[in-house]
């Protein structure tokens, strides 16, 4: 006659284990003891927070070596290091957001700052608004429009070129020494300083234009030198994950190559393409030292591209902070370039999500 | 419409390397060819000289002669791609089009090579081709839903109305079941049967029972070893083939023996 067996309280399979509570008990002992030894010494918020972290790895280490063996420590300590990783990782991007938005924010919110210019605005503007306590003036619409056109530039240089460029690596090339070539270039060109791209559009157009020829489109052409290596590199790579059967299935209908690429290949490709772009154009758009010496300061609103200096974000911060429109008084200055700071990495935040969002919409549909 | 194959002292290389060697062989129009023979043979090398899907690969070149029906596909002057919609292909693993509806996929060929199609013949031929390969009563409901939400035997079907909405002469089909389940396989094995009223139909199977079911001649090929040529050793009735074949190593293999 079975009995029915009872589960024991204490399992012996669980013996030699530490109870779940254990690491809190380490952690608020180690932030306690942190607390004691600082107050010793001179308290200080980031000393107190990395000796607790050091603390509480060494003890919940410790801990899991005495009571549960070798391979457990081992374990804790990894996943320490790793947690550790990636906390020193994050800490730089959390303060750089953190900063900019305290500094930012107020400029921001000021009215007429996205849609007037600095036209106008001189050192006794601002000088009268520190005194008398008003708003600050002058906004940062020209720049805006001026990172747009620029921006939009390039990337109606550098997509086509790109792309055509990509589209010969993966299916014209067939890996001949020329395409090795191409995509060695390409490379280096991935690793170009971008003053030196900027440098070689306005030496560039010096040379056919005449000396001192500043506009956006110059430095649409120096962005897209640092684009379309990244335009190549992405759509590239979204082109050879483009399965070789839809190619020859494409072929066995009696479809010609370049109608197979035009209509299949891309297509099936085209959200990683677009997604790529994006990036592209996120990573060019906070770009300062090429349109500093390509597109020059301006303080007032520029539409047009082909003639006459242009303003843009980057250019913005840098001329604000480094030239205070009013010398005396460079608060009103400083607030907006934090403001503009703000505004350039929202956009580079909006750019990163239209990408995921470009990439969801294009991606071929496997609904029933 | 469909028309016949004459291959004579075909060979086939990669590059150097000869892959398959002197290889002639009469094709009947309105019956099923079937290719077997152990892995690495040549088997789908030599079917897909069969359209000129061969020289897509870099490297890849062919010498002798296909007739169809008395022309060279490996003539001068002749145009692969207008060789590719006369002779379709089916292909091991089921691959529609991801980014295309399963009323495109039936299109596809049309449509890519951007052929004026009015909305009711369009219609009719997406009906027809589906009807073809007994796919309309499982998708006449959902003909814009994508051709990659179907199940594998649904979408080797529908790569079969894809191929057949060209209206080719010959359909060259390079292992059609291998990734498919028994049904699905079935369903397959039945539409081949009724391709052949139509079309001549050539396929490539590892399935010698499948060879057996579905074939009217068929045609044993073999390597004498890793890195030798594959040749083709017998073509006959595949009931001689399968009961009383000429030479040993068919009946080796057909009788499981070997390979």
């Amino acid at each position: 006659m079975a009995t029915l067996m009872t589960e024991r309280k204490r399992s012996a399979l669980t013996r030699g284990r530490l109870p779940k509570y254990t690491p809190y008990v380490i952690a608020l002992s180690a932030v306690v003891i942190a607390a004691a030894l600082m107050s010793l010494i001179g308290f200080h918020v980031f000393g107190w927070a990395v000796l607790s972290a050091v603390l509480f790895v060494i003890g919940n280490v410790t801990a899991a070596g005495v009571v549960e063996g070798r391979r457990k420590a081992t374990d804790k300590f990894a996943t320490s290091l790793v947690y550790g990783a990636f906390l020193v990782a994050l800490l730089p991007l959390i303060s750089v957001i953190w900063t900019v938005l305290v500094n930012g924010v107020p400029g921001l919110l000021t009215p007429g700052f996205l849609s007037t210019s600095m036209n106008g605005v001189t050192g006794a503007v601002d000088n009268a608004s520190v005194k008398d306590g008003t708003p600050v003036v002058g906004g940062v619409y020209h720049a805006l429009m001026g990172s747009v056109m620029i921006t939009l530039w390039a990337t109606l240089i550098s997509v086509p070129v790109g792309l055509l460029t990509a589209i010969y690596l993966v299916e014209y090339s067939a890996g001949n020494t020329f395409s090795k070539v191409i995509t060695f270039l390409v490379d280096v060109m991935t690793g170009i300083p971008s003053i030196v791209a900027g440098l070689f559009a306005a030496a560039f157009f010096a040379m056919i234009l005449g000396p001192g020829t500043k506009t956006g489109f110059v430095a649409a052409v120096a962005l897209s030198v640092l684009m379309i290596p990244v335009v190549v590199r992405s759509s590239e790579e979204m082109l050879k994950i483009v399965p070789n059967e839809l190619r020859e299935a494409a072929y066995a209908l009696g479809v010609r190559k370049w109608r197979t690429i035009l209509k299949v290949v891309i297509p099936t490709a085209i959200s990683g393409i677009a997604s790529g772009v994006t990036l592209a154009i996120a990573r060019v758009i906070g770009e300062t030292a090429p349109l500093l010496v390509t597109a020059g300061f301006a303080t007032t609103i520029n539409m047009n591209v082909f003639s006459g200096w242009m303003a843009s974000l980057p250019t913005f911060i840098y001329t604000q902070i480094m030239t205070p429109t009013s010398p005396s008084n460079a608060d009103p200055s400083t607030q907006r370039a934090w403001a503009a700071a703000l505004l350039l990495i929202i956009l580079v935040m909006l750019l990163n999500l239209g990408a995921r969002l470009v990439a969801r919409l294009f991606a071929p549909k496997t609904g029933r | 419409m469909s028309k016949r194959i004459d291959v004579s002292d075909l060979n086939v290389y990669y590059g150097d390397f000869r892959a398959v060697e002197d290889v002639s062989i009469t094709i009947e129009a309105k019956s099923v060819t079937a290719f077997i023979g152990p892995s690495g043979c040549g088997k789908s090398t030599f079917l897909r000289t069969l359209n000129r899907m061969h020289e897509v690969i870099p490297g890849a070149r062919v010498e002798g002669k296909v007739l169809l029906d008395g022309d060279n596909l490996y003539g001068d002057g002749v145009d692969p791609v207008t060789v590719r919609s006369q002779i379709g292909m089916v292909f091991q693993r089921p691959n529609p089009f991801p980014t295309m509806s399963i009323r495109d996929n039936v299109l596809a060929g049309v449509k890519l090579n951007s052929r004026r199609i009015s909305k009711s013949d369009a219609d009719s031929l997406v009906e027809k081709s589906l009807q073809g390969a007994n796919l309309w009563n499982e998708v006449k409901d959902r003909l814009d839903k994508p051709g990659s939400g179907l199940s594998g035997g649904q979408q080797q079907r529908l790569c079969i109305a894809r191929a057949i909405a060209v209206s080719p002469d010959v359909i060259l089909m390079d292992e059609p079941c291998s990734a498919l389940d028994p049904i699905s396989t079935l369903a397959i094995e039945d539409l081949i049967n009724e391709l052949k009223d139509e079309y001549t139909v050539v396929i490539v199977t590892h399935n010698m029972q499948q060879a057996a079911r579905v074939s009217d001649k068929t045609a044993f090929f073999n390597i004498a070893g890793t890195g030798k040529p594959g040749k083709l050793i017998e073509y006959a009735d595949t009931a001689t083939i399968f009961n009383n074949p000429g030479e040993k190593s068919t009946e080796d293999y057909v009788s499981g023996r070997f390979g």
